[in-house]
């Protein structure tokens, strides 16, 4: 695989007053491979991703992109990288007034450009794809946990962007249905070779569908461990590390 | 790969192999990027040759994604709205497996909207069913709420003591500078007003009556509700609905404790009683307001002013006032909780509830203060 980076994170350190969350984080994001990001509840990976994607702007350090610093970019000039992008937020973010068709229109009405009826055909193709065909007509309100977290998931790849955010992407599903994200993750990558970064701590899917891991802790605000989670399960020096894949407490 | 590559139409290149028969070869990137443009430059060739039977071959088009295939599908039907047929040639198998997700028929207009009748005798029955059950819920909660103020009072333990005395900072002194301005202008108003009649009959003095007891048996109360329903009724119903729609009320029922306890009666108590001290407070900002234009306009001396304020009004007026406020604190607290816990959905639900929060305590407002005065004129 070429190693062609499309994401670069330098020195990030993010504090929220006095309270450091993250201490000087450093790593590159290659193009078409599969990141997962993962680490005990709290130790900020959504606070990593939120930096990654330029939400948030107070923090020392730097994000680029596809080689265009995101950091020092105001809000008009971050619609260009946004245009690039696809986010699935941890708690689904779809806008409650509209219905889950609609929510997933909304991208493709606004930058696809193409008639109502190949519209109305991608939404059908996008809502089958995470398996909720017939729900378009719903509210935000009126499914599922779950069920929100795939349509937040299909709005996200609704204009197959180049790289995708998943933020905890099967948290709360059966495990059927999020091994089939999985699968679909895997799909997207293979046909599109869409860059995904996850956020997960389902073991299982990791092992699936991760190409490399970082791994974050609390107490060390930074990366613990960076790689193959195969080969980081047997062999991490870190006993961190292999408690969590080995799911084993006392290693 | 640079950025145009990515951007650029898949070129074409039309084949002519019989009497109204088309192939269409396409090569290069047909995907999320080249969608619409492809789109734009097909349909327009293909409108002119119209043909009968059409074939596009895809086998050239290296980078193909649903948006694609969702522009073939486009294709297929123009070329069928024509009165012809088409094919997709030179499918590669994992551009098949694309392909295969579009082959359902979207369906785009017959149930676009939920069927709304037109008919107005139904439409009317609906709206009235609908205000009815809205009524029926309002008095049902009315229930609920004087069940809960039951309760307190049996078990005064329940009452959250600390959320009721934050609740009358925010209802209470936090509108005190927003009532005074209002109060005060009101009273400037209201004296310059009617001094300019009254000055014609030499009247100065009955400015400070009419100043005084215009606010203390109507105005004060009236326009401190609105002040109270527009600042605090809306947040009542904002913070239960918001509550309401992210499952808190839930999350308390199930903790047992009573929603309707937990959150309506420190409001009711604080609403109870705030209101009337901020209507007081605003009839003494208005009678200064009289003031200044009595000593300032008027030639009225102070004293001679305030001492014909105290004579205007009477004890009764007073309490009168007070008890109207008493009542209107009673619907604000009553309408902006209802319609937080009447709220279902998402974040328009919130603002929804906001908005009727206050457009119904409004109304209840201005329609018990009509009830009063008509009671009070035939009771003398
Ligand atoms: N806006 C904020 N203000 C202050 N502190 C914050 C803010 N957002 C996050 N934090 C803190 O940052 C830390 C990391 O939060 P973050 O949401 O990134 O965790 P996480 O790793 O995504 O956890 P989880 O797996 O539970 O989602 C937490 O300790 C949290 O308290
Ligand atoms: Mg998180």
């Amino acid at each position: 695989m070429e190693k062609e980076k499309i994401i670069q994170v330098k020195n990030l350190t993010v504090k929220y007053g006095d309270h450091t969350i993250l201490d000087s984080v450093s790593f590159d994001v290659y193009s078409g491979e599969i990141l997962v990001i993962l680490g005990g509840s709290g130790c900020g990976k959504t606070t990593l991703l939120r930096h990654m994607i330029g939400l948030e702007t107070s923090f020392s350090g730097s994000v680029a992109i596809d080689d265009e610093m995101i950091t020092d970019k105001d809000e008009s000039q971050m619609f260009n990288v946004f245009q690039k992008i696809g986010v699935l937020f941890q708690g689904s973010a779809l806008i409650g007034s509209m219905t889950i068709g609609e929510n997933i229109a909304l991208p493709l009405q606004e930058y696809a450009n193409l008639p109502q009826r190949s519209i109305q055909l991608l939404i059908q193709t996008k809502l089958a794809s995470v398996n909720l065909l017939g729900f378009d007509r719903h509210l935000p309100s009126e499914i599922s946990g779950g069920m929100k977290k795939r349509a937040g998931l299909a709005r996200a790849m609704a204009l197959n962007p180049r790289i995708l955010f998943l933020d905890e992407p099967s948290a709360g599903l059966d495990p059927v249905t999020s091994a089939e994200i999985d699968q679909l993750i895997l799909k997207i990558n293979h046909e599109l070779s869409t860059t995904i970064v996850i956020i997960t701590h389902e073991l299982a899917s990791i092992f699936k569908v991760a190409s490399r891991i970082i791994m974050l802790d609390k107490s060390k605000k930074g990366i613990i461990a960076e790689g193959d989670p195969n080969y980081l399960k047997e062999h991490s020096e870190n006993r961190l590390v292999r408690r969590f894949f080995n799911r084993n407490p006392d290693l | 790969m640079t950025d145009t590559s990515r951007f650029s139409p898949p070129t074409r290149q039309w084949l002519k192999t019989g009497e109204g028969n088309f192939t269409l070869r396409l090569a290069g990137r047909l995907d999320v990027n080249t969608a619409s443009a492809a789109l734009k430059t097909i349909v327009p060739e293909l409108k002119i040759r119209s043909p009968l039977y059409l074939a596009i071959n895809i086998e050239d088009i290296h980078f193909f994604d649903d948006f694609g295939a969702v522009v073939l599908f486009e294709l297929k039907k123009q070329t069928e709205d024509q009165k012809g047929t088409a094919e997709i040639i030179g499918v590669h198998k994992s551009t098949q497996s694309i392909l295969d997700r579009i082959t359902f028929e979207p369906d785009s207009n017959e149930t676009k909207q939920t069927p709304r009748s037109d008919n107005f005798p139904e439409r009317l029955g609906e709206a009235t069913f609908k205000f009815c059950s809205n009524l029926g819920y309002l008095l049902s909660f009315f229930g609920a709420v004087l069940v809960a103020v039951c309760h307190v009072f049996r078990q005064p333990k329940r009452l959250r003591l600390n959320d009721m005395i934050f609740q009358m900072e925010k209802t209470g002194v936090n509108a005190l500078p927003i009532v005074g301005m209002i109060s005060f202008l009101l009273g400037l108003i209201m004296a310059f007003m009617s001094s300019i009649q009254l000055k014609q009959f030499g009247a100065n003095i009955y400015v400070a009556s009419l100043v005084a007891l215009a606010m203390i048996s109507e105005l004060g109360p009236i326009m401190t509700a609105i002040i109270v329903s527009g600042r605090s009724g809306s947040a009542f119903a904002a913070e239960i609905a918001t509550m309401k729609v992210s499952e808190e009320i839930d999350a308390l029922f199930t903790m047992g404790f009573d929603p309707v306890i937990f959150l309506t009666i420190p409001r009711l108590f604080a609403a109870i009683i705030v209101v009337p001290i901020l209507t007081v407070l605003s009839n003494l900002f208005a009678i200064t307001g009289g003031l200044v234009i009595g000593v300032t306009m008027l030639n009225l001396t102070t004293g001679s002013y305030i001492s014909q304020s105290v004579e205007a009004i009477t004890l009764f007026e007073i309490l009168w006032g007070l008890f109207k406020s008493i009542v209107f604190a009673v619907l604000i607290a009553w309408t902006g909780c209802l319609r937080g816990f009447q709220a279902r959905g998402g974040a328009s639900a919130v603002g929804n509830a906001a908005t009727s929060a206050v457009v119904s305590s409004i109304f209840l407002i201005i329609l018990f203060d009509s009830v009063f005065a008509v009671i009070r004129s035939y009771w003398w």
